[in-house]
């Protein structure tokens, strides 16, 4: 084991009540890798996250930030984080809340540089209640990085932005991933894990389901839901080429597949009572439900 | 480098309650306003035993004041800190977090120091109040670190109320205890069962101390130091039991 790991959960369980939110989970972020926790709502994202920052105690197992309890808060030095909050005091100036940020570490960015590095030039007296919500969490990035750290944790850093402002946050991650940091982020969206991270790890349940580049978990979840109306049973639905699974509610009939044109041309030539409702990406936890289900050798436990 | 952080923190918490109209408004000028009108303006004249009523209601006011400043200072900015995230995201940053709470203190300090500033000159300048130098500095010492007991009542408030009501629970506990351990009125002219009640008010602790620095009486300076001491105590440990109960839970 690499005692030095940006960031560790070795064995991490942690309970609310009678609900485990984490289940004896292993993540390790290698240095200057950006490893992706990708998982729908309600997985234990935000749980992984607050624990590995040391705001959270875990029931089980344990933490390391570099090889350091991240309950203490000086080993949380080399550590930069973005949370999913809203209460970020209005009164103060972006720059005011970055000079503050930035004295809580020892060899912090100039001002001018995190701003630049944020993408907030020009609005530094501009008062934090009066951003619009792109630059309010372009300030909470430059929170994370005005320090400096060696690594950087995100917790959802997109969530609720439009698709300019996450391009445009998408490309000041990587330009800190290109001066050889480490970032762990979390998302729920698959495209977002691809883009950004070297490794992708799935998180379902509490668990590491799966794990693998952005191109491998993408081929094993990226499959599509196609709801239609049809004659064929299901022998004859299996028949066809690039069909998953079948399901039916009623006289609708989904059918996952990983070449939904495909699968629809198919049944459009070979069924005329063949009627077409939609066809959708398959939700991240119908997908890796099934990888759990059907490829238990391709779930986590195999990487330590 | 603790210092430091500090230091920037202070200013930070500073700058934010300055700010505020929220918060300053009724921390200085509520003061100002009763006790111009009160103390001033009502009671040209009057006094309270050989006690003149500018120089009496100087002390009950002050008191008033700094009693605000630490309430409203810790219990609302602590709540709306914490129940909105930013508390969290101050714990997951390397700040030390000593520096929160020692800053917030000096922040309620400052404000505290303002307040007897304000109220003095004006008594002073109005109200006839004429005190020696040493009870000035005496008066001024005594009502700043007088507002620490409350910090701590309102961080335990902080800790407790959620960010939409702690602005109610502030006042529901400040006005009432103000008014029943005599700092609006002096505990001498309110009803017997009330004046009863005081003793046991930490307001009312305070309110003595200072009287006993501007007029003779109002009992022994140590024995309501020792009192305020222990309520520090006792809040502090309510307080610290809501920071455990906290960091249980999680938000979003």
């Amino acid at each position: 084991m690499d005692d030095t790991a940006p960031a560790r959960l070795a064995r991490v369980t942690k309970r609310y009540g009678s609900v485990t939110a984490l289940q004896s989970l292993d993540l390790t972020v290698q240095p200057g890798e950006t490893l992706a926790l990708l998982g729908p709502n309600g997985a234990g994202k935000t749980t992984a996250i607050r624990v590995l920052l040391g705001v959270i105690s875990p029931d089980e197992g344990t933490a390391t930030l570099f090889g350091r309890d991240p309950r203490v808060a000086a080993n949380r030095r080399r550590v930069g984080a973005m949370l999913q909050v809203a209460g970020v005091p209005p009164m103060l100036t972006v720059a005011e809340h970055v000079r503050l940020f930035s004295s809580y570490y020892p060899h912090p960015l100039r001002t001018a540089e995190t701003l630049a590095l944020a993408g907030l030039t020009g609005l530094a007296n501009r008062r934090y209640g009066d951003l619009s919500g792109g630059q309010k969490q372009r300030v909470a990035f430059a929170l994370a990085i005005c320090g400096d750290p060696d690594a950087l944790i995100l917790d959802e850093p997109t969530s609720a932005l439009d698709v300019e402002s996450r391009r445009a946050l998408w490309e000041q991650i990587r330009s800190y991933v290109a001066r050889g940091r480490s970032v762990l982020l979390t998302t729920h969206d698959l495209t977002e894990a691809d883009t950004l991270a070297d490794r992708v790890a799935v998180l379902l349940d509490g668990r590491i389901v799966a794990e693998g580049t952005g191109a491998e978990i993408k081929a094993r979840a990226g499959g599509s839901i196609v709801r239609c109306s049809t004659g064929f049973d299901d022998a004859r639905l299996r028949a066809i080429a690039g069909v998953d699974a079948i399901s039916r509610d009623g006289t609708t009939t989904r059918i996952a597949t990983h070449a939904p044109d495909a699968v629809v041309r198919a049944l459009y030539v070979g069924d005329p009572t063949f009627t077409l409702l939609d066809v959708n990406e398959t939700p991240l936890e119908e997908a890796f439900l099934a990888i759990t289900r059907t490829e238990p050798a391709l779930a986590a436990g195999e990487r330590s | 480098m603790i210092a430091a952080v500090t230091v920037n923190e202070t200013r930070s918490e500073l700058t934010k309650l300055v700010r505020l109209p929220a918060y300053v408004i009724p921390t200085l000028a509520f003061p100002l306003g009763f006790y111009a009108f009160f103390g001033i303006v009502l009671n040209a004249g009057h006094g309270v035993a050989s006690t003149p009523a500018a120089t009496y209601l100087l002390a009950t006011y002050g008191a008033f004041g700094v009693v605000g400043c630490a309430l409203f200072g810790f219990g609302v900015s602590v709540a709306v800190e914490r129940g909105q995230g930013w508390l969290l995201v101050k714990r997951a940053s390397p700040m030390p977090p000593a520096a929160y709470f020692v800053a917030k203190t000096l922040t309620t300090m400052c404000f505290a120091a303002a307040v007897v500033a304000l109220l003095g000159a004006f008594g002073a300048a109005f109200g006839g109040v004429h005190l020696s130098a040493t009870q000035w500095a005496t008066l001024a010492i005594a009502l700043v670190a007088g507002s620490v007991p409350f910090a701590a009542l309102g961080l335990a408030i902080g800790f407790l109320a959620g960010p939409n009501s702690a602005p109610a629970v502030v006042n529901l506990i400040y006005l009432p205890l103000s008014f029943l351990s005599g700092l609006w009125l002096p505990v001498e002219v309110l009803p017997a069962p009330v004046a009863h009640l005081a003793p046991f008010l930490p307001t009312y602790h305070l309110g003595q101390l200072a009287l006993g620095i501007v007029a003779p009486g109002h009992g022994s300076a140590w024995g309501h130091a020792v009192v305020l001491a222990g309520w520090t105590l006792a809040a502090a440990l309510v307080a610290a039991y809501g920071m455990k109960r906290d960091e249980g839970r999680a938000y979003g």
